[in-house]
């Protein structure tokens, strides 16, 4: 079992979601992490100088806005669906919709359609205002541990 | 304006001046006419799955939206503020562990308003991909021009 599940069933037990991020470098050196504190999971990516793409705006790096988006539906499927591998990205599909200013950004994630082995899932940014999104994205996720597995797994 | 005063040039303002590029280390390759490239040096905080050491998709979609971005930039005669619309990117396959990461981005059309782009990436073999990007950009868009943004005409590529 892979460490991020070993962390995923402690999380359930502890309730403390965030600790989730701990297991992913990546997630943990762009201070992206996701918290339940509403009852709903949300990801939140801290704001930091380290974001920006634009200097002169100053906007946040449309690049960072992705990979948030792809965070927040991994983390979305550990947390909400009964995966038994680590959600492994297939692609996805980033919408640009307003310039993302220098404060924290937020995603919340849903599963739009959930296959056997392909799950696909919407996620939406935003920063103060949740009617206001910066960003949103389409993903395809395979779920299943190994194409080569026996079917009866 | 020879080559290497060329690279030097879009290296400063695509990486060195861009707070996330720099913080990735992107590294300029190459820049003609709608064309760019960078590298991407494997690091361990870029890593989502910590027991293979394989890549986070996250510095790759940075990297191909900059890369794309910095192909754009090469098309503009005019400097002009521009931001991503749409980007997709579909995972071909696993980065190597410890392997650098090199993409590769072509402006194939653009437009008054719009420019189109697609980029690779792959570890030196373009045949062999390790992820591949599609980034629609608006031109015109609002707020002061950036170096960047003004490269086309500055170097006159």
């Amino acid at each position: 079992m892979s460490a991020l599940l070993e962390r995923l069933a402690e999380v359930r037990k502890s309730g403390d979601v965030g600790r989730l991020a701990e297991a992913i470098p990546y997630a943990r050196w762009m201070k992206i992490a996701p918290e339940n504190g509403t009852g709903e999971l949300l990801t939140r990516m801290r704001y930091h100088g380290d974001l920006i793409g634009n200097t002169f705006l100053p906007a946040i790096h449309g690049g960072t806005l992705g990979a948030m988006l792809e965070m927040a539906a991994i983390f979305h499927l550990l947390w909400e669906t009964e995966t038994e591998t680590v959600p492994k990205i297939v692609n996805i599909t980033v919408d640009y919709l307003r310039s993302a200013r220098p404060v924290d950004v937020i995603a919340s994630a849903k599963v739009t359609k959930q296959g056997r082995r392909m799950v696909n899932v919407f996620a939406e940014a935003w920063q103060d205002d949740r009617s206001k999104p910066v960003a949103t994205a389409n993903a395809h996720f395979l779920v299943k541990s190994s194409d080569d597995a026996p079917p009866s797994l | 304006m020879d080559k290497a005063e060329r690279l030097a040039l879009f290296q400063m303002w695509f990486s060195d001046t861009i707070p996330h590029n720099k913080a990735l280390g992107l590294k300029v390759i190459d820049a003609r006419r709608g064309f760019a490239s960078m590298q991407l040096e494997w690091r361990e905080e870029f890593v989502g799955n910590p027991e293979t050491g394989v890549l986070a998709g996250g510095p790759l979609t940075a990297m191909l939206d900059g890369c794309c971005g910095m192909a754009v930039a090469t098309m503009l005669k005019e400097p002009m503020p521009f931001a991503t619309l749409d980007l997709r990117i579909d995972y071909a396959k696993p980065a190597t562990p410890g392997k650098a990461v090199i993409a590769e981005a072509e402006c194939y059309r653009i437009t008054h308003s719009v420019a189109f782009t697609r980029a690779f990436a792959h570890h030196g073999d373009a045949k062999d991909p390790i992820a591949a990007a599609a980034g629609t950009f608006m031109l015109g868009t609002k707020g002061q021009v950036t170096q960047a943004q003004s490269i086309g005409a500055e170097t006159k590529i």
